[in-house]
């Protein structure tokens, strides 16, 4: 069947409208986040544990009767029966009190920006999909655009779960730096698929392989959150002065963003391992072995070995925190690596993803 | 997984002051099983596979080898001494992953054992001091302190409860659930190990080969058959299942712009000899299934079927020759070799070979004919012709696919030109001072098969899905103790509650709060301390 030329049309113009409101909401999380250093959103946001959550050792002396501790302690708190490990407080919600009107309201006008740029953005990939007759996720263009779309899905589906507003601004200057890049450099016209590809294990093993890469890009955010807040209150405790890290300040405290990260990355492997295995099932129906070191192959096994050991670290005295977050960090430099690299530069077997 | 898989060194008991090969034993079994030194080996494995992805491999394509070693001469002894043409079979590379599994099996295999019991285990009793725990509170309440318990033991469903009564008229209650992370985390690493043991079965008794089957030609799957083979360790020829598979038709089709849109082979098989034969379409994707071995098409191109005569016009060769394609336009290269032409004058050995290049549809580009398109819209071969010794009956092997030029020179016009023509399929081109001619009767198209056999496949497919379910379990059960107390307070009763969870995962504060709101019963009627 012959592309359908108009609605790939709309597709295009469909993303162009997307990645603008994203700008919009992106300058709305800023202004929210920016708001709040007034306002002490942070504070709010981070249930009054921010000033615990230097070290482990502060973090012992504060107790706080009666309360139900915030559950991100129970990462750095002691091992279970070594002692009673502190956990913050719980305030009840934000106070009206604590909140900065504005700033609220600015957050609420970029989380409805959002959604209303993440249909468009899905329109735009449904009518792709629907302008070549298949998945829309055929080559690098429009698996960049997928990539991005889960990547705020997820950052939409975290918000109803834990308080991440403060994510906002990150999340989608990640996507539309993300979306420029697809739209721009590694744009192609809607078109069919090689023969390769024509199977039906493209809409498991790559759906699989994107929603797992986009919740790690999430993931990966947080984690450079998480760095630069743990460094803020390391150079406050030890009264040196933070430069880069002193957005530190705005941020949830540290044990929060540890365990908002591991939440993501928790959900993100099993779907990696999943699009990895369904990978080799296809590679055994396409070319005949269901392992063969190819680069891509090769990358992905790096990439959830890396993984793997963050989620180790993490069970790991003297390897939890700082250490298993730059592991983490360096597993998204592998999964980038991953995508961009092998893609582009090195010649294998899948080269056909096509730039 | 994210439980003390491995127990960190620092939590083992301390080893008592032992010497002698068994206590440096003990110890450097202690080292290897540690998640330390798992986590360093886990490390070295990543590492240790990125050369793989950045240099040639002779796995994946021994051209770029050989390309590799004309580039870099000095450099590339020096990998190849240390196996980095082969990064995945190199010695150091196995060191890495079994020592990797050595310490993943000293920690996975005991710990399965210890599981067996624990998953009977009853739920530790309360602690003493249920306030000092991570998350607790506690509440007044007019009920009596088994009334209490025994409304929450009946609302703690999925949960492992025991009850005991305490001195001084009061109870406690004592509830655990999440047994199965332990579990799926064990099933995850077993799987690992299960994997490991797949995918060495398949290399130690599989075998890959190509093979390459004109349109018309059969395959029998015997060794001869084959182009290039790689066999495992442990594989013997005898083990090549007896089946045959002849080409009844190949077609492939292309987008406008070249791009290929479907390949597909008609065949027809026949399990073993004498059985019926049966018929599939094969397929990119869609591999043909013969007792276990599987057939891929991996390729195709152009066969040319010449008829090459002798001075008398006797023929002298009759039959059609696979031109490989040079690139994705299907421009292809191919000889053909005439060893048993009519002897010349004076009796000397005189053979005929021709080169050969082939344009599907044949365009004329700056650099001479080229190829414009992959289907035979406009088809002719160029050919050059040369006599003298093809080299066959040197003992030496050669490829099919090019000509030892050393024994031969170029058939020469009347003007002292190497003879050559461009024909279109039935034309003939007239081989100058009457050694003979050579008519290009036409061409069909050819595939090439990858024939794979791995015995370890459905292990490693099923260690695949139990290391999914295992991983799955692992992460998402939440292993989470519970523990209440009651006790006569006056004329009322006060409970204790409080909760530790055994994993990081989620918000459990959260989560311990509508679970203690439930367990009130009358939450109305109460105050909190």
């Amino acid at each position: 069947m012959p592309v359908d030329l108009s609605l790939a049309h709309r597709s295009d113009t469909l993303l162009f409208l997307a990645v603008v409101v994203y700008s919009l909401a992106m300058l709305g999380f800023a202004a929210e986040f920016s708001f709040s250093r007034r306002a002490g959103i942070a504070r709010a946001l981070t249930r009054a544990d921010a000033a615990r959550a230097a070290t482990p050792a502060t973090a012992a002396r504060i107790r706080q009767p009666a309360a139900v501790g915030g559950a991100g302690g129970i990462a750095t708190g002691p091992p279970p029966g070594a002692g009673p490990a502190t956990v913050g407080p719980h305030p009840p919600l934000r106070s009206r009190l604590d909140r900065s009107t504005t700033g609220d309201h600015l957050g609420r006008i970029a989380v409805v920006l959002t959604g209303l740029a993440f249909l468009l953005h899905a329109g735009s990939v449904v009518t792709r999909g629907m302008a070549a007759h298949r998945v829309p996720w055929g080559n690098m263009y429009e698996y960049s655009s997928m990539v991005a779309l889960v990547a705020v899905a997820a950052f939409l589906v975290l918000l109803t779960r834990e308080r991440v507003r403060f994510l906002g601004a990150f999340v989608l200057l990640f996507v539309v730096l993300f979306l420029g890049l697809a739209g721009t450099v590694l744009y192609v016209p809607a078109g069919p698929l090689v023969p390769a590809l024509q199977s039906y294990w493209i809409a498991i093993h790559v759906a699989a392989a994107i929603t797992a890469s986009g919740t790690f890009a999430l993931g990966a955010i947080v984690t450079v959150l998480y760095l630069l807040r743990a460094k803020y209150d390391v150079l406050t405790t030890t009264g040196g002065r933070p430069r880069v890290s002193s957005v530190g300040r705005l941020l949830p405290p540290a044990t929060t963003l540890d365990r908002v990260a591991y939440r993501v990355h928790a959900f993100a492997f099993p779907l990696w391992t999943f699009a990895v295995i369904a990978g080799a099932i296809w590679a055994e129906s396409a070319w005949g072995r269901y392992w063969g070191w190819d680069p891509k192959e090769t990358w992905s096994f790096i990439t959830w070995v890396i993984y793997a050991g963050y989620l180790h670290a993490r069970a790991t005295a003297g390897w939890r925190g700082r250490k298993a977050a730059v592991i983490a960090l360096v597993g998204f430099t592998a999964l980038t690596i991953d995508y961009y690299i092998v893609n582009i530069f090195l010649v294998g077997l899948h080269s056909y993803a096509g730039v | 997984m994210t439980d003390t898989t491995y127990a960190p060194p620092t939590q083992q008991p301390a080893l008592p002051p032992s010497r002698g090969p068994l206590g440096l034993a003990i110890s450097g079994w202690r080292q290897l099983t540690s998640m330390r030194t798992a986590l360093i080996l886990l490390f070295l494995l990543a590492l240790a596979a990125v050369p793989g992805s950045l240099l040639p491999q002779r796995g994946l394509n021994a051209g770029k080898v050989i390309e590799f070693y004309r580039d870099h001469p000095r450099l590339a002894p020096i990998l190849d001494r240390v196996s980095a043409f082969d990064v995945f079979g190199a010695p150091w590379f196995a060191a890495i992953y079994l020592a990797l599994f050595l310490s993943l099996a000293g920690c996975v295999l005991p710990r399965m054992w210890r599981q067996t019991s624990a998953l009977r285990a009853r739920p530790p009793a309360a602690p003493r001091h249920l306030s000092r725990l991570p998350v607790a509170m506690s509440w007044h309440t007019d009920e009596e302190p088994a009334e209490v318990l025994a409304a929450a033991r009946g609302r703690l469903r999925g949960w492992r409860v025991d009850v005991r009564s305490e001195p001084g008229g009061g109870a406690s209650l004592a509830a655990e659930r999440g047994y199965f992370r332990e579990v799926g985390n064990l099933l995850f690493h077993f799987s690992l190990l299960v994997l490991l043991a797949g995918v060495a079965l398949g290399g130690l008794f599989g075998y890959k080969g190509n093979v390459l089957v004109k349109q018309g030609d059969a395959f029998s799957n015997t060794l001869a058959y084959y182009d290039s083979i790689s066999p495992g360790r442990l594989f013997s020829a005898g083990r090549l299942a007896p089946f045959t598979v002849i080409l009844e038709r190949f077609r492939a089709t292309y987008q406008p712009s070249g791009e290929p849109a479907t390949f597909a082979a008609d065949v027809r098989f026949a399990g073993h000899p004498g059985a019926a034969l049966r018929s599939y379409h094969l397929r990119v994707n869609h591999p043909l299934n013969i007792d276990a071995t599987k057939l891929y098409l991996i390729g195709h191109g152009y066969a040319m079927h010449f008829v090459v005569r002798g001075p008398d016009g006797r023929v002298a060769y009759d039959g059609a020759q696979p031109f490989l394609p040079r690139d994705a336009s299907f421009a292809s290269d191919g000889v053909v070799k005439v060893p048993d032409i009519a002897p010349g004058p004076g009796g000397t050995p005189r053979q005929l070979g021709f080169s050969g290049f082939f344009t599907p549809t044949t365009v004329m580009g700056p650099n001479g004919l080229e190829s414009g398109f992959p289907a035979a819209r406009n088809p002719a071969v160029t050919l050059l012709a040369w006599r003298g010794d093809l080299g066959l009956d040197n003992g030496r092997p050669q490829s099919v696919y090019a000509l030892q030029t050393e024994g031969l020179r170029r058939v020469l016009d009347a003007r002292g030109r190497p003879a050559t023509a461009t024909l279109r399929p039935g034309q003939t081109l007239a081989l100058p001072g009457g050694v003979g001619s050579i008519t290009f009767a036409g061409f069909s198209e050819f595939a090439t098969f990858q024939v794979t056999h791995d015995p370890g496949s459905r292990l490693a497919l099923a260690a695949a899905v139990l290391l999914l379910i295992g991983l799955v379990v692992s992460l998402r059960v939440r292993r989470r103790r519970l523990w209440l107390r009651a006790r006569p307070d006056g004329r009322r009763t006060v409970v204790e509650a409080a909760g530790l969870s055994r994993n990081d995962s989620g918000s459990f504060d959260e989560d311990f709060r509508a679970i203690i709101t439930r367990l009130r019963s009358r939450p109305a009627a109460l105050e909190e301390d």
